[in-house]
């Protein structure tokens, strides 16, 4: 790992490392960014699970989900120093920059991890405190340690890490795993792979230079184009599932189609991007509308869960 | 005996930590106590 230290020497011999790491700092290990679709995936599936949650047991659920998903990042940030170091995107990260040293951050995502499961499980229930905990080893060993530097469908598997979220956010509130909260898992999972590549198009170059093996750098740019189609249209058909399985309405599915099929249309756009295209331009429109897409979608599913518990039918 | 003397910016940087520290430890004191609240009351509307 290549890591900056400061380090001060005592007249005597002895060396003292001062740290100038700031809270701030720390809370960048967290990956905010990414806590924060997490957060709302997972607020997603509190509201959308049937039943009832006292607010704030929700809240605190809400809270230790962030801190969970904030101590994977802080464990792979601790782990993916030396790639970080390299490539433009993550060069300024807390370990690259020399504000944090490995050990703080390992310290800090194990200690955060091993508090955010045990509240969660105190608080609220066993189940969702268990599905936390894989949650965190999925992202941190499975995607992390193995995945990610062996395979080109590193980002397949391991987005269910991503994915997880909605589903604990159900198991908080029903003490159960569900086809409903499956379907909520898969909306999240067949979406990642589409809005990664679309990433890794434009940032094939850094990823090729550290030797992590993304599937533009691996397989080519035609593969890519035409595995980010397939990913986009299960996405956008599984997207419509909650209103044939009855815990959507009819509403939402016309909704989540229409946002489906400009997903689609987006990725056919990249699919037509000529070979070679530095420019990348629609495969950034498709990164773009991918997160506003996800975020729509799960807007989509707690506005017509309101909708229909105040009675409303559409 | 030998002492470390630390800059300005390490002072501001510990005492920085040290106030997040202990916001997130006073933090947990009154999750712990709310949720013991709330456990109870539902225990006892139950």
């Amino acid at each position: 790992m290549a890591v900056i230290e400061h380090h001060e020497t005592i007249p005597g011999g002895g060396e003292v490392y001062l740290s100038e790491a700031s809270p701030r700092d720390f809370f960048e290990l967290l990956k905010p960014r990414v806590m924060s679709l997490v957060v709302f995936t997972a607020f997603a599936g509190l509201v959308v699970a049937p039943g009832t949650i006292n607010p704030f047991i929700g809240a605190i659920a809400i809270l230790c989900i962030a801190v969970g998903a904030g101590a994977s990042g802080a464990l792979n940030m601790w782990y993916d120093a030396d790639i970080d170091a390299v490539m433009t995107r993550t060069a300024k990260r807390p370990i690259p920059s020399g504000r944090i040293r490995p050990e703080e951050a390992l310290a800090f995502g194990l200690t955060l991890s091993a508090f955010s499961v045990a509240i969660l499980g105190l608080a609220v229930n066993w189940l969702a405190a268990g599905l936390l905990a894989f949650t965190i080893f999925f992202y941190a060993v499975v995607y992390t340690m193995w995945l990610k530097r062996s395979t080109p469908q590193n980002i397949v598997i391991g987005g269910a890490a991503g994915a997880f979220p909605p589903m604990i956010g159900w198991a908080c509130v029903t003490g159960g795993v569900s086809i409903e909260s499956v379907v909520l898992f898969l909306i999240t999972f067949l979406w990642t792979p589409a809005h990664f590549w679309a990433l890794a198009l434009f940032k094939m170059r850094d990823y090729d230079a550290v030797g992590v093996p993304m599937l533009p750098n691996v397989s080519g740019e035609a593969t890519t184009k035409v595995q980010i189609l397939i990913y986009a249209v299960l996405t956008a058909v599984i997207a419509v599932v909650p209103t044939f399985l009855g815990f959507a309405s009819l509403g939402y599915g016309l909704f989540a189609a229409a946002l489906g099929l400009g997903f689609v249309w987006y990725s056919v756009g990249v699919l037509r991007m000529p070979e070679g295209d530095r420019a990348m331009v629609p495969a950034k429109k498709l990164f773009a509308f991918s997160i506003v897409y996800l975020f729509a979608i799960f807007s989509g599913l707690m506005l017509d869960h309101l909708i229909a518990s105040f009675g409303w039918v559409l | 005996m030998e002492t470390v003397n630390l800059t300005d910016s390490q002072k501001k940087a510990r005492r920085g930590r040290n106030i997040a520290l202990g916001a997130v430890l006073l933090g947990l004191v009154v999750l712990f106590y709310v949720v013991t609240l709330v456990k109870f009351s539902s225990g006892m509307a139950g």
